[in-house]
């Protein structure tokens, strides 16, 4: 049953054109958890000089990871959209490795998810970039109000 | 009244325009989004024609999220390197002819970037515009509005803070 969802949100993920674009890769998905990684691509990079990706495509992936991450969430399922978010870039992605985001959805309420997201690549113990960010929530049919 | 003859307009339009198409071919996410940039004097509007995989959610469809967000921060930065290469560029210590990845002006760091996302992205062409509220030596704060079919309609608009490059190389 897990791997079921797994391999639906992967699909869904995939759907995505953009997320598809980037090779995004779901990792891990559940109870408002997410785990989405994107490998090194020489079509991301920002600097051309030291060959490290855009900021841009971090973001992309981060929105992507926090969107899973509400929609996962068991009082928030269903389609959702940005509301914002921001990024903290506290190092440069090391060329050649793959990047993953981890976001949490770790509040919501009837209209709004709150998440936070990490991005890293292959060093755990260093982030590459911290987010925060607000969702909106479309209500469950027949959900307590 | 003794000042020197002002240079011909297609010398100067063709040292601006040279410059800038460096700045965005020197760099491949630009290429990989379809950004191109519109010059006024040295005001620029970045422009992102629609494709298909610029979509995020394939159902409205509408522009992904990471899309907005990274047009934004790229017009933000482009912004930034062109106000740093100006004066250069118009005194001639830098001549747009030989610039190479390697001889164009370090790139501004990001440091945070804060999108707020106003109305969904529809699938038609973004225009973005950025103004630099501060630049100092070494920080610099960039406000980012984009809209679609209204200029005064924004469907997204960001800050973003920058760590500039050091000017000693």
């Amino acid at each position: 049953m897990t791997e079921d969802i797994a391999k639906l949100a992967q699909q869904m993920i995939e759907a995505l054109p953009h997320a598809h674009a980037l090779s995004m890769r779901l990792e891990k998905i559940a109870d408002g958890v997410a785990e989405i990684s994107m490998p090194y691509d020489e079509r991301l990079i920002g600097d051309p000089r030291t060959g490290v990706i855009h900021g841009g495509a971090v973001s992309a992936l981060m929105d992507t990871c926090g969107g899973a991450a509400v929609m996962c969430h068991p009082q928030a399922s269903g389609i959702t959209a940005t509301i914002d978010l921001r990024i903290d870039y506290m190092r440069a992605a090391t060329p050649g490795q793959r990047i993953t985001a981890r976001a949490e959805c770790y509040h919501v309420t009837r209209s709004v998810a709150f998440v936070r997201a990490t991005a890293m690549d292959e060093d755990q113990d260093n982030p590459v970039a911290a987010a925060t960010g607000a969702f909106t929530v479309e209500r469950t049919e027949g959900a307590a109000t | 009244m003794n000042r020197p003859r002002p240079e011909p307009v297609q010398v100067v339009k063709q040292r601006r325009d040279a410059a800038l198409s460096a700045l965005v071919q020197g760099v491949p996410y630009i290429r990989f989004l379809g950004i191109t940039l519109e010059r006024r004097g040295d005001e620029l509007t970045a422009v992102l024609p629609f494709d298909d995989k610029l979509i995020g959610n394939p159902m409205l469809p509408a522009l992904h999220g990471g899309v907005t967000a990274a047009f934004l921060e790229v017009t933000a930065i482009l912004e930034l390197s062109w106000s740093l290469m100006w004066e250069d560029m118009e005194s001639g210590a830098l001549d747009p002819a030989t610039l190479t990845p390697e001889t164009l002006p370090k790139i501004p760091k990001t440091i945070d970037f804060t999108v707020d996302y106003l109305r969904s992205g529809l699938p038609r062409d973004a225009y973005a515009r950025a103004r630099i509220n501060r630049s100092g030596r070494r920080y610099a704060s960039v406000h980012v509005e984009a809209w679609q079919d209204n200029r005064a309609r924004l469907f997204a608009q960001a800050t973003g803070h920058f760590l500039m490059p050091s000017r000693n190389g």
